[in-house]
């Protein structure tokens, strides 16, 4: 299960300036640690997280290990028009995560 | 690093052996610890120091892999000081997740904005931390996350302008519970 936290105004004016926060549930393994056993923990990280507004890209991010466990970002972006912010993670062993909030500008 | 209590010999011994278990060949940020039969408490206190002088054997990032990782980015372009702000707490109490904006002075117009913002770190086990692309439509060029830190060490937010500019600026950040090191779940 994925757990995903996203906070972003649902309305705003024309041309204002919105931040955006959106927190991930995910382990973001380094891959230099070892386990109990001994042998290094296989590296296990989100490796991509893409912002669009409207299907258009607005953001973009590219994550090493040493982002910290449960990835927190936050930016902004200005509103142009209503519709929705999309917003994917991508990452190691097949890891994507797509979610999307609703905005209203006017 | 545990205080030792001389009087729990045993509990000790059996530590470690833990230790020495657990540290085995290359582990935790490079680090190399030669496993010796632990049999006695000096032994153990050796062992002890050597790990507590050297806590980070050659897999580490060094200020110069920094400077590489940061010339890959920047390539023949110049680096000049100023319009960034790197906000990031000076004293650290844990590595694991430190709170870090970066704030790029930019009006943020078509002909004018920051394009990219990159953050290194000199001593985690790779010298980049993240690389984040914006653009006019951010509308400001100001990103908040949450990194790990394995030592005590210098931070620099590298900004990318439309126009191919660079600008830096850096952070000393002491931490005092490190990030990566062994499981321990």
């Amino acid at each position: 299960m994925t757990n995903v936290l996203i906070n972003a105004p649902k309305t705003a004016k024309p041309g204002e300036i919105v931040e955006i926060k959106a927190l991930i549930l995910h382990p973001m393994e380094t891959g230099f640690r070892p386990g109990t056993n001994g042998k290094i923990i296989p590296r296990n990280i989100i490796e991509h997280f893409v912002a669009t507004w409207n299907g258009a890209e607005i953001f973009r991010m590219e994550m090493s290990p040493a982002i910290a466990t449960n990835p927190f970002v936050s930016f902004f972006a200005v509103a142009t028009e209503s519709g929705t912010i999309g917003l994917r993670w991508t990452g190691d062993e097949g890891f994507l995560v797509e979610e999307r909030v609703a905005i209203a500008v006017g | 690093m545990k205080i030792v209590i001389p009087s729990r010999a045993d509990q000790i011994r059996a530590e470690a052996r833990d230790l020495s278990w657990s540290l085995k060949g290359p582990s935790a940020c490079g680090l190399r610890v030669t496993t010796m039969p632990v049999t006695t408490r000096r032994a153990f206190l050796a062992g002890a120091t050597i790990v507590c002088v050297l806590p980070f054997g050659p897999a580490r990032a060094t200020p110069e892999a920094m400077a590489a990782a940061i010339k890959e980015v920047v390539g023949a372009g110049t680096i000049r000081e100023g319009k960034v702000k790197l906000d990031l707490p000076p004293l650290v109490e844990n590595g694991n997740t430190v709170p870090l904006t970066v704030s790029v002075e930019s009006p943020m117009t078509p002909a004018d904005h920051v394009k990219a913002i990159h953050v290194f770190n000199e001593k985690n086990p790779q010298p980049h931390v993240f690389s984040a692309r914006l653009g006019p439509q951010n509308g400001r060029a100001v990103i908040t996350t949450r990194i790990k830190l394995a030592d005590s060490q210098k931070i620099i937010a590298i900004a990318e302008t439309s126009t191919g500019q660079f600008f830096s600026a850096s952070a000393d950040v002491i931490v005092t519970l490190a990030a990566c090191i062994e499981d321990v779940t």
